[in-house]
């Protein structure tokens, strides 16, 4: 896993944010920090956004359905409840009707057969308490039930006005003297130009029972209000029997409906609600948005769990494929950059060459007048007799001609430095061209005790060059190394096949090795680190040239105090060489 | 064994002639192609040794000429320029090829070798 961890690490980590080898800092094309990031951010924006916006849509969605469903099922719940209350009244007052119908005046004023009424009544039906006959004054002419309520008037009451008004009537819920909740449906009947009242009081228990029947959670609650808003059966959360309701009223609606509102606490609350027909009483079915969206929060829970999951996958593809990009950017960029760097230098090369040419020829006039009138003066005082040659005199004219040979040697290689050649191109053993240039520096390795060790395969393929250029870039790299190294000192020659057209040649010498300062300018003409010893600056200076005429590649590796190792990467046929060597030869 | 040494540098030619003759070698000089071709018409020379870049002939045109006085003349050409087509020109005509400054032993040996010819 750490493992895994460390390997995603080095695919996203770009690679502009590690040091480049390249100590000149070039311009470059891009600020690639801002590129990439600025990749992230629109590329985040352009996928994440719309991953947002599409779960933002999923959610409303998901939740307005699931709003509507609650809606629906509040809607069921209240109408089935609202048709079984219907149900029980209904069935009461038509069990009353047909009593008035079916019995006779004389019947419904008989005590006793009132009483075997209300007893049919309460086998048949249930919850009624008491039954009663009312004139039209409103004077109860006949009672039965647990109290002595005959020709008690009823004239000013509610229920008993409706039921003149309306036939029958249901009362709202009261206590009266039973002190238990009770309600009063009536119906009326004409009789002869007039009409009887039949009552009956029913118990409210009936209701309750419904009402804890429906199929609620802990949170909701169902109760019945009249419609002025006072409680007709006990509620859980809205106050107590008689008490009115803290919640808002709905408007008259023959169907069920639900509305929403906020409770005392500020929370949301949804309440189904149904007008129950010819009464006073409205059912309503209120439920807690939390109890209502509990569902909600669940789907509310995934979709945000798939949008963080799927947004923080697309951030790492992103990341990922942008790195990527960045750093195909970045290397392309590097290695144009090191194309025009080598390009540069070359062509600074180039001009100092020419440059030193120029100025070699020039010199060269004026030094051969200097070396062959110094070269007279030291032949008169040799060889005529006149000329008295003293020794200090020999000795200055002794310097002047070994600094004209010096400068003459510089000038030399300043010319060849210079000098625009065609190869000749022909087929050469790298170990033969090699065991050339070894020849002539086995004295002074013998001398100073250094040991070569030439490491050439056999099988190496030929290669199609310049058997001079060759020689020289070789006697330059072994001398430099010679130079470099102390006595008993080590160098090592390798040439191995790099790949189908090149070879690489190197020279490793275990001296004093090259600080990075000096690595940059090792090249460039006139440049040594021999200082007094003698070095002209020329000899890796024209090693390069030779070497890139020859469509070569040198490079350099050193540390000092480490040795340095020179790598010559050779073509097996130069450019545009059609492979036919008596031609160029 | 007598040569002519051609150069327009004075200076220089005056010098190599006297160290020449000091080392038993018969030498005249020559300051332009002029000179030189009317110093071939007057005397016998073995070798001339001819600066390649000088004003008015060069020394590859005076070699032609000098050819045509005396056809058994032979050549060595100096330069203080090691340019290719100077190299080139030195090498068609099958002569030797000196960068100044040089070692006047070296001259003497290309000398001898020329002679040997």
């Amino acid at each position: 896993m750490k493992k895994f961890f460390s390997i995603f690490i080095q695919k996203i980590k770009p690679r502009f944010l590690e040091p480049h080898p390249r100590e000149t800092a070039s311009p470059s094309l891009f600020n690639y920090k801002s590129f990439w990031i600025g990749s992230i951010n629109l590329l985040t924006i352009v996928t994440v956004v719309p991953l947002f916006i599409l779960s933002m849509i999923n959610l409303n969605l998901t939740r307005e359905a699931i709003n509507k469903e609650n809606s629906l099922r509040t809607i069921r719940l209240t109408s089935n409840a609202r048709r079984t209350v219907t149900f029980f009244l209904k069935e009461r007052l038509d069990a009353m009707r047909f009593v008035l119908q079916n019995e006779r005046l004389e019947t419904l004023k008989d005590p006793e057969d009132l009483a075997s009424i209300l007893e049919s009544l309460q086998i048949g039906f249930g919850s009624t308490l008491d039954l009663g006959v009312l004139d039209e004054s409103g004077l109860q002419i006949n009672y039965v039930g647990p109290f002595d309520l005959t020709g008690k008037s009823y004239t000013d009451r509610k229920w008993f006005k409706e039921c003149v008004k309306n036939g029958s009537s249901v009362s709202d819920v009261f206590l009266g003297y039973r002190q238990i909740p009770h309600t009063i449906i009536s119906v009326k009947s004409e009789v002869n130009n007039s009409f009887v009242i039949l009552r009956a009081t029913l118990d409210i228990k009936k209701f309750v029972q419904i009402l804890s029947s429906i199929d609620l959670s802990e949170k909701s609650d169902a109760f019945i209000v009249n419609r002025e808003g006072y409680l007709q059966t006990p509620s859980k959360y809205y106050g107590n029997i008689f008490e009115k309701v803290t919640i808002p009223l709905p408007e008259y609606s023959e169907s069920s409906r639900v509305f929403t509102f906020e409770d005392q606490s500020g929370r949301k609350v949804m309440a189904g609600y149904a007008f129950i027909e010819d009464s006073p009483y409205i059912l309503m079915l209120v439920k807690q948005s939390t109890d209502i969206m509990q569902s909600w929060f669940a789907v509310r829970k995934e979709i945000i769990f798939f949008f963080i999951l799927s947004a923080v996958v697309l951030f790492l593809i992103i990341l990922r494929i942008t790195t990527f990009m960045v750093n195909k950017v970045y290397e392309a960029d590097q290695t144009r950059l090191d194309a025009m760097e080598r390009l540069a230098q070359s062509s600074r090369l180039i001009s100092i060459g020419r440059l030193a040419a120029g100025v070699a020829h020039e010199i060269n006039n004026p030094l051969a007048i200097i070396n062959e009138n110094a070269g007279l003066i030291k032949d008169l005082f040799v060889y005529k007799k006149q000329y008295e040659p003293g020794h200090r005199l020999m000795g200055l004219i002794d310097t002047v001609l070994e600094s004209v040979d010096r400068c003459g040697q510089i000038t030399r290689q300043l010319l060849a430095f210079a000098r625009d050649f065609k190869p000749k191109i022909q087929s050469l053993h790298i170990n033969k061209i090699v065991s050339e240039v070894l020849i002539f520096l086995k004295k002074e390795a013998v001398y100073r005790d250094i040991k070569i060790d030439v490491d050439i395969p056999e099988d190496l393929p030929v290669i199609h060059s310049d058997h001079g250029s060759l020689q020289q870039i070789f006697l330059n790299l072994i001398n430099n190394a010679f130079q470099a190294m102390e006595d008993g000192g080590h160098l090592e020659i390798k040439a191995a096949r790099k790949n189908e057209n090149q070879i690489l040649v190197s020279v490793k010498d275990d001296g004093c090795g090259i600080s990075e300062e000096e690595q940059k300018k090792i090249f460039e003409p006139f440049y040594t680190s021999k200082g007094t010893k003698g070095g002209t600056g020329l000899g890796l200076s024209i090693t390069f040239g030779l070497v890139k005429k020859l469509d070569g590649e040198i490079y350099l590796e050193s540390k000092p105090g480490q040795g340095a190792k020179f790598s010559i990467i050779l073509p097996l046929r130069p450019k545009g060489d059609n492979q036919d060597e008596n031609l160029t030869g | 064994m007598k040569i002519l040494l051609v150069d327009d540098e004075e200076k220089f030619i005056s010098s190599l002639a006297e160290r020449l003759e000091i080392r038993g070698i018969d030498s005249d000089w020559a300051t332009c192609g002029d000179e030189a071709i009317s110093k071939v018409k007057e005397n016998s020379y073995d070798v001339a040794v001819l600066d390649i870049k000088m004003p008015g002939l060069s020394g590859l045109e005076l070699k032609g000429k000098l050819e045509t006085i005396d056809e058994k003349l032979k050549f060595i050409f100096v330069t203080g320029h090691g340019s290719e087509e100077d190299y080139v020109a030195g090498c068609k005509e099958g002569c030797f090829y000196i960068i100044k400054p040089f070692k006047i032993d070296d001259l003497v040996e290309k000398l001898k070798e020329t002679m040997a010819f």
